[in-house]
């Protein structure tokens, strides 16, 4: 079987079950990121005046890509963690699929594809309310969507990587959720600029995948962009994907061929 | 089904032969070298206690994980080259289920039918004969998570023959479920090998053995120690009758030398003592003319269980 149509089977597994429960998950990945838009956006927004921190920019503007790249950040870092550890451990639909002729590297490609099309999804649902809110200036901004997409993936790719190699209950999840996604959330130019952050920590923020999503994706909502930061900011992301890809499919292979 | 030119040349009708077959977790031998042939249309066993090596074979028939040394073909092919297309032909019963818990039971067929590249209307299709065949039609469109273990267990095994496989590999397919379920599945089991579909079962339970295999090797500590059929390991290691002896606590040690003569052989178990004669009933009365007066007594058949003490010392179950 070609490797697209077994990554595409799979993303049809994924989706019978979705059928069933999209309700529950359109909270996540749907409804926050415009819970946040309203808040910080609107709310919080009406409160900031455009000046240098914001690029010159209404808060609104400044805040409403970000928000679609940060949202994606976390959902992929949360459907790569118990999710993916529940297929090899708790419901062990890994073990069930890689019994078929879909191989464990294909197992994961379908995975992360159904992750992208979800992220995708979930980015025009976004996209679209926050047309309504007037959160968009230029038609640039459609790219946030294929940015949230890229950035939602190469977080989650890593972490899938660790949910392969975890044999315990996944406290170490937690664990990343409390000290790693919302540290990364808060101080990744989601809702102010690193030059805000001492530069004795800044260090971090360039660390974060999240902070050269941000940077991306308010270059094409905002239209200010600088060719050479953003090709060294995609080329963090594609090597972050490439380099999370490789290290799970090395663990999957690892834990679902012994 | 087989298309032409896949099948060992030289012997089409192996279904699975391995040579030599070896399985090393770290250090630690699993599988210990052993020579399995299973030919097409039977049903052969695994028999053996827990760790005997039995799952650590099926994986690999399963072509799930890769053998540390010697030869293995699976349907004429390697595991190691060919995995995906011998897994396309064969059916796998793990020894959990892992059904998707949150489908129904018909999604549960139908998208695990399209893994095997199926298309929908073909798996549609599939899905209700299987419903049929596992007693589940009326429960089609519900939840699997509220099902009894009988019932997953009999999906599980109608999951496994979505694809119509030419092996079904069964990994201690009735355990943990209680008579009446074990008795349904049997059956169903029986009803495929009138189909003629090959099974590969693993099983430490003797019944199991006996019911379902046509042709079986005991595994113990990663090797076979004994190949035949249910009744020919009978006949080889054992007696036709066996006289089960109780003793009041305490009194068995004292006992043992008063009987030991009477049958060509004798085991002492913790909870009673096992005669092994061809004339159980001649071998108690003996025992009761030398004044022997054990609390119970009980005259039965040789089984499996016999022929796993003689080869092992040990029971199957512990």
């Amino acid at each position: 079987m070609p490797a697209w149509r077994a990554m595409w089977l799979r993303v049809e597994g994924h989706w019978a079950w979705y059928r069933r429960y999209w309700r529950s998950s359109l909270y996540s990945s749907g409804v926050e990121p415009l819970l946040f838009l309203a808040a910080m956006g609107l709310g919080f927004g009406s409160q900031v005046e455009a000046g240098a921190a914001t690029g010159g920019f209404e808060y609104l503007h400044y805040v409403a890509p970000a928000l679609l790249v940060a949202g994606a950040a976390m959902s992929g870092m949360g459907e790569a963690s118990f999710p993916v550890l529940s297929g090899f451990k708790w419901q062990k639909d890994y073990i069930a699929v890689t019994s078929t002729p879909i191989t464990p590297g294909q197992l994961l490609g379908g995975q992360l594809l159904w992750l992208a099309i979800r992220l995708g999804v979930s980015g025009v649902v976004y996209g679209l309310v926050a047309l309504a809110f007037g959160a968009w200036l230029r038609p640039g901004a459609v790219l946030v969507v294929g940015v949230g997409v890229v950035t939602g993936l190469a977080c989650a790719a890593p972490v899938m990587a660790l949910a392969a190699a975890t044999y315990d209950e996944g406290r170490r999840f937690v664990v990343m959720f409390r000290f790693v996604m919302v540290p990364m959330m808060l101080f990744s130019a989601t809702f102010f600029p690193i030059s805000q952050i001492p530069i004795e920590l800044r260090w971090l923020a360039w660390l974060s995948p999240l902070w050269h999503g941000n940077e991306i994706a308010r270059a094409a909502a905002l239209g200010d962009a600088e060719p050479l930061a953003l090709a060294g900011h995609g080329s963090f992301l594609a090597a972050l994907l490439v380099a999370g890809i490789a290290l799970a499919r090395k663990l999957f292979y690892r834990r679902l061929v012994v | 089904m087989a298309k032409e030119g896949e099948d060992d040349e030289r012997e089409p009708h192996l279904m699975v032969s391995g040579k030599a077959l070896v399985k090393r977790f770290g250090g630690v031998a699993a599988v210990a070298g052993i020579d399995v042939e299973v030919r097409r249309g039977e049903s052969f066993g695994f028999l053996g206690p827990n760790g005997a090596g039995k799952s650590s074979t099926m994986r690999m028939i399963a072509c799930v994980s890769p053998r540390s040394d010697g030869e293995l073909r699976v349907l004429g092919m390697d595991p190691e080259t060919d995995g995906p297309r011998i897994r396309a032909r064969i059916g796998v019963v793990p020894q959990l289920d892992n059904l998707d818990v949150e489908l129904t039971v018909r999604q549960n067929l139908q998208v695990y039918g399209r893994y095997f590249g199926l298309s929908r209307a073909h798996v549609r299709a599939k899905a209700v004969e299987l419903m049929e065949f596992a007693e589940l039609s009326d429960r089609a469109d519900d939840q699997v998570e509220p099902l009894s273990g009988g019932m997953k267990r009999r999906l599980t095994i109608a999951r496994s023959m979505v694809n119509d496989p030419e092996v079904l590999l069964l990994d201690e397919p009735t355990t943990g479920l209680d008579p009446q379920a074990r008795h349904l599945l049997w059956g169903r089991l029986y009803q495929l090998k009138q189909q003629g579909v090959t099974q590969i079962i693993t099983t430490h339970d003797m019944h199991e053995a006996e019911q379902l295999c046509d042709r079986l090797v005991v595994m113990d500590g990663g090797q076979i120690v004994a190949e035949g059929s249910p009744s020919e390991l009978i006949a080889r290691f054992s007696t036709r009758e066996v006289l089960e002896l109780r003793f009041a606590p305490g009194e068995q040690d004292g006992q043992i030398n008063h009987v030991a003569d009477l049958a060509g052989r004798h085991e002492v178990l913790p909870d009673r003592l096992l005669l092994y004669a061809d004339d159980g009933e001649a071998a108690l009365e003996a025992a009761h003319a030398r004044g022997v007066r054990p609390v119970s007594t009980l005259i039965r058949r040789s089984t499996l269980e016999d022929v796993f003490l003689r080869l092992t010392g040990r029971s199957l179950v512990d």
